[in-house]
């Protein structure tokens, strides 16, 4: 029988049975409900989101020869947290590296910034097809090891290094400046992989797997429902012409310099040859690292993109800048002629020239290439006070010429790393001289001396402007983007402040320079070349150029020669400029020009011990 | 005839209800922890035998075979032969250490041709059986006799000792829920309440033992059991010695009450819990500055001290002038008191002294039990996996086997012991909690169905039922929680294999069988 005195305990019982129930739920409340930890950390545990790098794209010549492609390399991965207790020196001896360096490599990645022990670290990376399938025999016997496929640069030829660049591993700036990037991603680091990265590299795509407490792989998440396909990255076709690339940096052995051509109706660039160069095919996998070593330290700079980093006195060259300033600025006219004795005198001032008839008019001044014609023309203009107040407002108006035909700042390429050249200003002057300067002072610049720098970039697009009469296209290198246009840039037309009058006159006096003048050796009976002559004076023995286009109507190439310490410009840069003009508008070298090009591929030039 | 016709009308079917819905909710959960991905989630290859959950559905059906046989048979059977079942599982649990095979260290496990089964599971229902029948005679008291209050824990305590042989502990620890049900049939609650409170020190007291508080010089775990005592003192004093609940207590003179109730809360309430608590707020704001500039009197320098000392010996003072006023005012209720306090201390620090003469290995068990040590790879792994799975789960679940964490094994044991996972990451926040009200509405019903039996024997069955059903879901449910230890119990009608299910089932239907026959007793 129940005792009824005891009876109020099934009350205490069944109380009890619920508050325990209560505290449950509440507490399945909190672990459910008010905490995503719980729901991040299964998601860590049980799904692994897997990178899917897109293929980067192809580059090609102006042809389409096939410069850079893809080949698959793999890297190895390794998750910090799951390999302890791997046979290490199974790992090495298939790896075929040392303990040491397996030890060194662990402490590097434990060390990395953004490290975690839970997601996969760059352990090696490009290994062959053949080091990798090695590997992959044994890989199950290493746990917490993953392969990555990845894919390596690869270049059909040892041409044009510098414009077709290099892809290395990100920096951490890279890191933190686009967040695209994770830690043993690549860039490009040069050339255009470089500064078309964002359309070479792509979309990166990833997939989520399943992966249980052994960190098998079972399966997709959700039957690949969030998996992100990989974007391949698009090809770009270069505007350089590579048999015209080629010729270029096979007649630049053994020199210091840089050849740049450009079609003077678009602004393409038809080949940028910078010497001493590299082959672009040594850079590459693990090796490349140490070959960018070497590189950087040989005295001569082989890293250097002379063509659009590399700033030289123009020389001669810069004589048609000013021929076409004075005739704008009406301090000349065609018919306009100075006198020339071996040279400008005034005063204590002397301006050597070399022996030529005088007095003489512009365009035999510009064949012959007379120092004292615009040493004059730089003197009447800057002292003539009827067209200005000072000879501030007249150098200021020269620079603003200057500017016009795309010097003294950079033209905007699309290549990294452009230098601007230096165009000196009345500003620059008064600071310099302390405002005490006058034309005599500055007249050198008239000459493309002095102060004045020029890349061969901006030498070779001086040819253009005067090929076009009177603009240009900013020169780019790249002519296409697959399934994309060009920045518009690279289509308008920049106009410089001189008439298209006078762009004929000095054209004239280009064409007599090849026929009776300084460029004879350039004279072929098949086209008219127009050209132009320099030979800088530095410290050293003279710099060679040739600034020219052909043919004289309707021109297909412009053209700047540049080479360091090349004596007259007749000597290297007049020949070199002849053979490329003929090989991009013909197609081939005469069997004559053949020989011709193996001679000066075989000339080199001593650099002794300068270290430039 | 009459009778056998009526077993099906007067069964509880409420009970039946609630049994069938557990068993569907755990079948569901053993396909969610079975399932391997890429498995074809149709039903037929689902209940294939060949699978986990296919046996477990074998385990289902002849489990439901199980107990309609059981509702077949005489209610009278189970009250006569209860002592003859009894000592049959008495003598199975002593011979299954010889006949078991060792599986990860447990001797509790007897093959029968491909079966395996565990003597264990089976031995809760007879020794409800046996319990029942002992306290069933007419004017069986458990009140005042100690002889009957022995033998009935004789009985518990014997099936438990056999099982810990077995190295089965945390089955064995179960037969304490039928406490529970000697509670209910007239055992003082305070020996229920001491017993409770010792438990509570010793998990509390390791738990907090190395957290140090008070510029790092006192453990917070002996603060804490120290607090404990004396605010239990004080609750004991009031409800048991209040002059109301001591009137028509035996030999007590009404006016001797008065007084030396007052005087003992002054002391406890008034004095000696307000001075422990002034030392350790002394504590609080002198010792950060007795830390960095150490105070020397008399050529003694004074730094942080421990203070549990001295709460210790205020402890003991208190429980001395308690046992004092007892005796002095013959109420013995204050001296049962103190003697509650004494022996508080002595469980606290004998269980101190007993874990540090543990071998390492199992220290560190207890230490991880109790959440003391973080091991997210050993023996804490599987309570911080528990969470993650439960966590993951959210408000609605992640679908019936669209569960990662269990079916990817990152949750071990999880078709037994962590059964429970499943239902928190598949079913969320809605299926968990109704599994919760599930097994309240069972022990609700249990405690119902038990309280109309008009015999002992029914309602004594009854609360052993009861009891052991709290102390798994208790104990179970909370250490998936992480907020009991780790004891590897299953949850009864969820966890994989047939022996818990078929020791449950058996346990519930005669239950059901015995309280379908109360008809024949209804007095009018």
């Amino acid at each position: 029988m129940a005792d009824s005195s005891l009876s109020y305990r099934k009350y205490v019982l069944g109380f009890a049975a619920l508050v325990i129930v209560v505290v449950y739920v509440l507490r399945l409340f909190s672990l459910q409900l008010l905490s995503d930890d719980y729901r991040a950390r299964a998601d860590s545990n049980a799904l692994m989101r897997r990178i899917q790098f897109p293929a980067r794209g192809a580059i090609t010549d102006r042809t389409g020869k096939l410069l850079v492609y893809n080949q698959p390399a793999y890297d190895i991965m390794v998750v910090m947290h799951e390999q302890d207790g791997v046979d290490t020196l199974g790992l090495c001896r298939s790896l075929g590296i040392t303990r040491e360096w397996y030890i060194k490599r662990m402490d590097e990645i434990r060390r990395t910034k953004g490290y975690s022990p839970y997601t996969q670290q760059v352990f090696m990376n490009q290994l062959s097809m053949e080091e990798f399938s090695n590997f992959q025999e044994k890989l199950f016997h290493f746990r917490g090891f993953y392969i990555q496929k990845r894919s390596i640069r690869q270049y059909s030829y040892p041409y044009a290094a510098h414009i077709l660049g290099d892809v290395g591993e990100v920096s951490p700036n890279d890191i933190e400046a686009d967040d695209y990037y994770r830690s043993g991603d690549y860039i490009g680091t040069q050339g255009v992989e470089r500064s078309y990265e964002r359309q070479l590299r792509g979309i990166k795509g990833s997939e989520i797997l399943i992966r249980d407490v052994h960190g098998r792989i079972k399966g997709r998440y959700q039957d690949g429902r969030f998996d992100q396909k990989p974007i391949p990255g698009k090809n770009l076709t270069l505007s350089i012409d590579l048999e015209l690339q080629k010729l270029g940096e096979r007649l630049m052995q053994g020199k210091l310099g840089s050849i740049v051509a450009i079609e003077p109706s678009t602004g393409e660039i038809l080949c940028m040859v910078t010497s001493p160069t590299y082959d672009p095919r040594t850079m590459v996998g693990r090796q490349r690292g140490k070959r960018h070593k070497e590189l950087a330290r040989d005295p001569m700079k082989p890293l250097l993109n002379r063509a659009i980093m590399g700033t030289y006195p123009p020389g001669s060259t810069f004589k048609t800048s000013q021929a076409l300033t004075f005739l704008e600025e009406g301090i000349i006219t065609p018919q306009t002629a100075f006198s020339c004795s071996r040279g400008f005198h005034y005063g204590r001032l002397t301006v050597r020239c070399h022996p030529h008839g005088a007095p003489l008019p512009l365009t035999p001044a510009i064949a012959t290439s007379c120092n004292s014609y615009f040493c004059w023309g730089l003197y009447h203009m800057l002292n003539n006070r009827s067209h200005y107040h000072s000879t501030q407002e007249a150098m200021t108006t020269w620079k603003n010429y200057m500017v016009s035909m795309g010097f003294g700042y950079r033209l905007g390429v699309d290549l990294p790393s452009e230098a601007r050249g230096m165009i000196p200003n009345a500003e620059y002057y008064d600071k310099h001289y302390k405002g005490s300067w006058n034309a005599l002072t500055v007249i050198h610049i008239s000459i493309g001396q002095a102060e004045i720098t020029l890349t061969p970039l901006q030498i070779a697009n001086l040819g253009a402007t005067i090929a076009n009469r009177g603009w240009f296209i900013t020169p780019h290198i790249v002519k296409e983007v697959q399934d994309d246009t060009l920045a518009s840039v690279y289509h308008k037309k920049r106009y410089t402040k001189v008439s298209r009058t006078h762009y004929e006159t000095v054209i004239e006096g280009m064409a007599r320079a090849v026929t009776g003048g300084t460029c004879r050796a350039a004279a072929t009976s098949q086209y008219i070349v127009c050209g132009k002559t320099g030979t800088a004076q530095n410290r050293g023995f003279d710099h060679s150029a040739f600034m020219g286009f052909a043919p004289r109507d309707n021109p297909k190439i412009a053209i700047a020669v540049y080479v360091e310490n090349g004596g007259y410009g007749a000597h290297f840069g007049v020949p070199i400029g002849a053979l490329m003009m003929e090989q991009y508008i013909n197609g081939h070298l005469s069997e004559a020009s053949q020989h011709k090009a193996d001679a000066f591929a075989a000339r080199s030039i001593n650099y002794g011990d300068y270290v430039r | 005839m009459e009778q056998q016709k009526s077993v099906f009308q007067s069964i509880d079917w409420f009970t039946i209800l609630i049994y069938a819905a557990l068993l569907a909710f755990g079948w569901m959960s053993i396909c969610g922890a079975c399932y391997e991905y890429g498995q074809p989630r149709d039903l037929l290859s689902l209940a294939s035998f060949d699978t986990r959950t296919g046996m477990q559905l074998v385990w289902i059906g002849s489990s439901i075979v199980l107990g309609a046989i059981i509702l077949l048979l005489d209610d009278r059977i189970f009250d006569t032969f209860a002592y003859f079942i009894y000592g049959a599982l008495i003598i199975l649990l002593f011979i299954t250490p010889f006949l078991a095979h060792d599986i990860k260290g447990s001797l509790s496990w007897i093959k029968i041709g491909p079966f395996s089964f565990q003597s264990a599971e089976f031995a809760k229902f007879a020794t409800a059986l046996a319990l029942a029948k002992f306290m069933s005679p007419y004017g069986f008291r458990l009140q005042g006799s100690v002889k009957n209050m022995a033998i009935a824990i004789g009985l518990m305590m014997l099936p438990m000792a056999l099982i810990v042989m077995q190295k089965e502990t945390g089955s064995a620890l179960v037969y304490f829920s039928l406490f529970l049900m000697l509670y209910r049939e007239g055992m003082p609650g305070f020996i229920l309440f001491a017993g409770i409170s010792a438990a509570a020190y010793v998990v509390i007291g390791l738990r907090f033992s190395e957290q140090l508080i008070l510029s790092a010089s006192t453990s917070l775990g002996e603060v804490l059991v120290m607090l404990m005592i004396v605010v239990f003192v004080i609750a004991l004093i009031m409800i048991y010695c209040r002059p109301a609940a001591l009137t028509g207590a035996g030999g007590i003179d009404p006016r001797n009450t008065r007084r030396p109730y007052s005087s003992a809360l002054i002391t406890s309430l008034g004095i000696f819990l307000p001075l422990m608590l002034g030392i350790l707020a002394a504590g609080y704001f002198l010792f950060p500055l007795l830390s960095e500039h150490p105070l020397t009197l008399f050529g003694f320098t004074l730094r942080p001290f421990s203070l549990s000392p001295l709460l210790i010996a205020l402890t003991v003072i208190l429980a001395l002038r308690l046992l004092w006023i007892g005796f002095a005012s013959q109420v013995y209720r204050y001296a049962y008191i103190a003697l509650f306090a004494l022996a508080s201390m002595t469980v606290f620090f004998s269980a101190n002294i007993l874990v540090d003469h543990l071998a390492p290995h199992q220290q560190k068990r207890i230490q991880v039990l109790l959440g003391l040590q973080d091991d997210p790879n050993g023996v804490g792994y599987n309570v911080i996996q528990a969470k993650i799975a439960i966590g993951s789960g959210g408000l609605e679940g992640k679908g019936f086997l669209n569960g990662t964490q269990t079916k990817l094994k990152y949750v071990p044991e999880q078709e037994t012991d962590f059964i429970f996972c499943t239902v928190g990451e598949e079913q969320g926040f809605i299926g968990s909690t109704a599994v919760l009200v599930l097994f309240l509405l069972l022990m609700w019903r249990l405690i119902r169905v038990a309280e109309r039996q008009p015999y002992t024997f029914g309602r004594v069955y009854g609360y052993c039922v009861f009891s052991i059903i709290f102390f798994h879901v208790l104990i179970n449910i909370g250490m998936v929680l992480g907020l009991m230890p780790v004891i590897g119990i299953p949850l009864p009608f969820f966890s994989y294999g047939g022996s818990s299910l078929w020791g449950f089932t058996l346990l519930l239907f005669i239950f059901l069988r015995i309280d379908a026959g109360r008809s024949r007793y209804v007095r009018k």
